[in-house]
């Protein structure tokens, strides 16, 4: 079972949509109970980090989200990606702190937003020399734990992955049957 | 590095896929839902689905066309037509879009674009623009509703403007180009792109695939958008981009 992290922010529906198309079932719910009965916990997002955080914070499920961390198996996906990580200068707020890095807008001499099909280059034969879409301002800077990324300007980090956590910073969802693939192996064990 | 898009556009009125629709082996080609899924397996990059319906019911049959879309359609989805306010956009974004295009009401109020691209980030507001040349005035102008109405705007002069108010992209149609196929407006493209830095869609006088070559080769722009030449399979998306892969323009091929 997937749990689909429940914040209001953001278009699901195609999450939810591509994991019907790969036959998962899933619950959007943001309980930790409920989500403690699944076995991964994706965390959706489009918008402003800053804002996304305030939203967590409300909610009150910011320790719940670092706790099932622990012992779930956690795929940020997009804004989802960016707030596990220690802060970002969007709303100069503090994420999740899952993972090493932080987040910065992107400022590598190219137009903004970073918009289209890119290819992967990881060390990962799943990863690499896929073409997957983006479509995002910000981006992951001083990580260690990168482990994939795409030429536009400077290699902007594009999966990173340390223990159970995954995070995917571009659209999985909406990047044809390779982005589909991707999805499949960051909720079923990582890569 | 970025690849250059190709993006088929397909009329929706009430539901139905109209103008110039000729798929061979399809059940029904009026299908909106049929085409996307064709089109997706075809290799296209994105899909624009521009509604032409003129009435409410025609609207809310546009989004159960997106909701029964994007059940199949794993690539971005940008809906254009009639778009007028936030709670426009809201609806089509949460049916499952994942763009959607401003033309009218961008001219009308121009602070739509600013609101918009706060609330829903500006990587999914993109600003449509028809431009035409006027032989008198000797310069492009911006035409609204469909293009059947002349503004006194500039067309470059609102090219920057729509991308300081926070477009995330914009999609140009030459109308002195659409229709004709004798290619694409190289020239008005070249300057617009110089003007901004944001991502811009190419629309109107696609002809045959050398005239996607002339555009990524000759231009900054970033996408190729076509209709009629894709939905009458004159043009292969596939074998367009096996031709710009040859041609050293960075495409994705799967």
């Amino acid at each position: 079972m997937i749990g689909i992290v429940d914040y209001s922010l953001g278009n699901i529906q195609n999450i939810k949509n591509a994991l019907e198309k790969l036959g998962e079932e899933y619950i959007l719910s943001g309980n930790k109970k409920d989500l403690m009965a699944c076995d991964t916990v994706i965390l959706p997002g489009v918008g402003h980090f800053g804002e996304a955080m305030k939203t967590i914070e409300a909610l009150g499920i910011k320790q719940d989200l670092i706790e099932l961390a622990e012992t779930k198996r956690m795929v940020g996906i997009c804004l989802g990606m960016q707030l596990l990580f220690e802060h970002s200068t969007e709303g100069d707020a503090d994420g999740l702190g899952l993972i090493r890095g932080a987040v910065e807008r992107i400022d590598t001499g190219y137009p903004v937003p970073h918009l289209g099909w890119n290819t992967l280059e990881s060390e990962y034969e799943s990863l690499d020399q896929k073409d997957v879409y983006f479509i995002h301002s910000f981006m992951v800077t001083g990580s260690p734990s990168i482990i994939a990324t795409a030429e536009y300007g400077s290699d902007i980090p594009a999966v990173a992955q340390y223990g159970n956590v995954t995070g995917i910073q571009f659209h999985p969802e909406k990047s044809g049957a390779a982005g589909l693939e991707i999805l499949e192996t960051a909720i079923k064990g990582g890569f | 590095m970025i690849k250059k898009r190709i993006i088929p556009c397909l009329d929706v009125k009430d539901g139905r896929v109209v103008k110039g629709v000729n798929f061979v082996g399809l059940r029904d080609v009026g299908n909106p839902v049929e085409l996307a899924k064709r089109y997706n397996a075809e290799n296209a990059d994105e899909l624009v689905f521009l509604d032409i319906s003129k009435t409410q019911e025609g609207h809310d049959l546009m989004l159960d066309v997106i909701r029964e879309t994007a059940k199949e359609l794993f690539i971005p989805l940008t809906i254009g037509g009639g778009i007028k306010s936030v709670g426009d956009i809201r609806q089509l974004l949460n049916a499952g879009a994942d763009k959607v295009s401003i033309n009218s009401a961008a001219i009308k109020a121009p602070g739509l674009i600013r609101e918009a691209s706060d609330i829903f980030g500006s990587q999914c507001i993109c600003v449509a623009i028809d431009v035409k040349y006027d032989d008198a005035r000797e310069d492009y102008y911006v035409h609204t509703h469909g293009g059947s109405k002349a503004t006194d705007i500039k067309a470059f002069e609102w090219v920057e403007q729509a991308a300081d108010l926070g477009a995330g992209e914009l999609l140009i149609t030459s109308m002195d180009h659409d229709g004709v196929k004798e290619g694409f407006d190289i020239k008005f493209l070249k300057k617009a792109v110089g003007l901004v830095d944001i991502p811009i869609i190419a629309s109107g006088g696609a002809g045959n695939i050398g005239h996607f070559v002339e555009l990524f080769k000759e231009t900054g722009i970033s996408a190729g958008l076509a209709a009629s030449i894709f939905h009458n399979q004159e043009v292969g998306i596939n074998d367009l981009k096996e031709t710009l892969k040859e041609e050293e323009i960075e495409v994705r091929l799967s």
